[in-house]
C-alpha cells in the first residue's frame, strides 16, 4: 500500500504538525511524551500500524493548530528518533523539521532513580542523560549512571 | 582539572603507574621518611555521611606529604542543614582548596560536584554508586600480595547489591582479566546492570549463593558486611548472614597464598580466629588506604613522585 494511500486514512489538516514514520505501536507514547492527552483542546488524529515500505509498519499523528517546538522535538527524539516531522500551513508542508538524538539529552527529562543527586530540584546544573545506544535505546544518567526505563522517563518530562 | 569519579576515569596503564608511585611512597606512608611533595597544597575533606577510614586516610595521606587539610566537619553544623545545594557548597570549597575528597549519600553526587568544580574531585563513595579510591587501595593490596593483577580468581562475597566498594572493584578486576565469583544471598545479588556490563566487557562471572564452596581455588576472597536493615525480618537475616561468615576452620583447603580482604568495618562476617592466619589481609589493606591515596593525590595534582624516593626524602 502506498504512503499516499495510507495518509488518506485521516483527512489532511489545514494548519498544524504531522509526525510520520513513528515506530509501529509507539504513537500513544509519543502523545504522552508531548503532553498531548485527552484534556488537550486541539484536534488530534492518529493512525497506528499502517503499512510502510521503509518500516514495514508505522504510526502517524496529526496535530491541528499546533506547531511543535524544539523542546518538543527533543522529547520526541527519545521515543521516535527517526520520525519525520512536517509543519503544515494552509494545507501545504511549510517546513520539515529534523529530529536529532545525539549522544546526550540535556534538560529534556529527569533521571528516574529516586536517590540520584538530581532529585533535589534546587540543584542548578542541567539534567543530563547519555545515549549509550540508539537501537535498542539504552540511556543512562550522566551523574548517577543508572540505566533509564523509557516508560518511567515519560513521567519525568521537564 | 579532572578528578576520579569512577574507575573509567583511569586507563589500565594509569592505574599501574599510580600503584608504582604508591609502592615507592610506602616508607613515607609509614612515617620512616619525610617527603613534602604537597607542601602548600590544601585538601578539602567533604564527608556528607559518616566515614572513619576513608576520611582519616585522606587526611593522613595529605599530611604525610606535607600538605594541609580542611574539613567540612559534622554536616549537622554546616550550611547543608540550612538547605545549601551541593553546587553552592562546592563553589565555596573549590575556592578554598586545591583538591577535594568527597562522600555523599546521593548517587551521582561526585560527578555532579566535578561538573561544578575547578579542582579535582576524588569520589569517596556516592550512595550505592562508586568508591574508586577504595578500589585503588584494593588493587594495591592485591598486587602487593600476588605481584600481579592479571588473571586472578577473585571471590566477592556478602552484600553485593548495596556495597559500592564491590561495584567499583568488579569493574577494575574485569579490566585486568580476573575471573569473578559473586557469592551473595539472592536478595543482595550484584545489580543486574553491573553483571551485564561486566559480561559485555568479556568478564568470566559466576553468580552463586555458596561462599564456602567457592573459596578453595580462589586467589582473593573479598568479604563485605551484610546489614540487618536490608532484610524484612530477623530470621531471614540470621539465615543469610550465617552463610557468609568466615572462620579459621573454613580455610584448611584454601590456596596458601590466598588473601582475605574486607573494606571494614566488619561485624561478624570474619571471625577473630581468621586474624592470626596468613590469609588475613584486611588491616594491611586499611593501612594501604594511606599510600594509595598519597599516590592518587599526587597524580591528580600532577606532582611527580620521584623514582628514588629514598634519596630525596628526609629523616623525620
Amino acid at each position: 500500500m502506498s504512503n499516499e494511500h495510507s495518509m488518506r486514512r485521516v483527512t489532511a489538516i489545514r494548519n498544524g504538525t504531522v509526525i510520520d514514520h513513528i515506530p509501529s505501536g509507539q504513537a500513544l507514547r509519543v502523545l504522552e511524551m508531548l503532553g498531548i492527552g485527552g484534556k488537550s483542546s486541539v484536534p488530534v488524529s492518529l493512525v497506528m500500524n499502517v503499512p510502510s515500505k521503509k518500516m514495514g509498519a508505522k504510526d502517524i499523528i496529526k496535530v491541528e493548530d499546533r506547531e511543535l517546538t524544539q523542546t518538543e522535538l527533543d522529547r520526541l527524539a527519545l521515543v521516535a528518533p527517526d520520525a519525520h516531522v512536517a509543519i503544515i500551513r494552509a494545507y501545504s508542508v511549510a517546513e520539515k523539521l529534523t529530529i536529532n538524538l545525539g549522544s546526550e539529552v540535556s534538560n529534556v527529562v529527569r533521571c528516574t532513580f529516586s536517590n540520584c543527586i538530581t532529585t533535589n530540584l534546587r540543584e542548578p546544573l542541567p539534567h543530563r542523560l547519555k545515549v549509550i545506544s540508539r537501537d535498542p535505546l539504552h540511556i543512562r544518567c550522566h551523574y548517577c549512571g543508572r540505566p533509564q526505563d523509557l516508560d518511567e522517563l515519560i513521567k519525568n518530562v521537564l | 582539572m579532572a578528578g576520579l569519579i569512577t574507575m573509567d576515569d583511569l586507563t589500565n596503564e594509569q592505574i599501574i603507574n599510580i600503584l608504582d608511585d604508591a609502592t615507592r611512597l610506602l616508607p613515607v606512608a609509614k612515617g620512616e621518611l619525610y617527603l613534602p611533595l604537597l607542601q602548600g597544597r590544601i585538601l578539602g575533606n567533604l564527608f556528607f555521611e559518616p566515614s572513619t577510614r576513608t576520611r582519616m586516610s585522606f587526611e593522613t595521606a595529605m599530611k604525610r606529604l606535607g600538605g594541609n587539610v580542611v574539613n567540612l566537619g559534622d554536616v549537622k553544623n554546616s550550611s547543608v542543614v540550612k538547605g545549601e545545594t551541593l553546587f553552592d557548597t562546592i563553589q565555596m570549597v573549590d575556592g578554598y582548596t586545591d583538591i577535594i575528597a568527597m562522600r555523599h549519600p546521593r548517587q551521582g553526587a561526585a560527578q555532579y560536584a566535578q561538573d561544578s568544580a575547578r579542582v579535582p574531585i576524588m569520589n569517596g563513595g556516592d550512595g550505592a554508586g562508586h568508591h574508586p579510591t577504595q578500589t585503588m587501595l584494593d588493587l594495591f593490596t592485591i598486587r602487593q600480595a600476588h605481584g600481579t593483577l592479571e588473571g586472578l580468581k577473585v571471590v566477592l562475597a556478602g552484600d553485593l547489591r548495596y556495597g559500592r566498594t564491590v561495584h567499583s572493584l568488579s569493574h577494575a578486576l574485569t579490566r585486568f582479566g580476573c575471573e569473578l565469583v559473586l557469592a551473595s544471598p539472592n536478595l543482595l545479588k550484584m545489580p543486574e546492570e553491573i553483571v551485564s556490563d561486566l559480561r559485555e566487557h568479556g568478564a568470566n562471572v559466576v553468580e552463586t549463593e555458596d561462599l564456602l564452596g567457592s573459596i578453595n581455588d580462589a586467589d582473593v576472597v573479598y568479604m563485605t558486611r551484610i546489614q540487618k536493615e536490608r532484610f524484612a525480618d530477623e530470621d531471614e537475616y540470621a539465615r543469610c548472614a550465617g552463610a557468609y561468615k568466615l572462620h579459621a576452620d573454613h580455610l584448611s583447603e584454601v590456596k596458601s597464598e590466598m588473601i582475605i580482604m574486607h573494606p571494614l568495618p566488619r561485624v561478624d562476617e570474619i571471625h577473630a580466629s581468621v586474624d592470626s592466619t596468613r590469609h588475613a589481609c584486611y588491616f594491611n589493606q586499611a593501612f594501604n588506604g594511606v599510600v594509595a591515596r598519597m599516590a592518587l593525590i599526587c597524580y591528580l595534582l600532577e606532582v611527580a613522585v620521584p623514582m628514588d624516593v629514598e634519596s630525596q626524602g628526609g629523616v623525620i
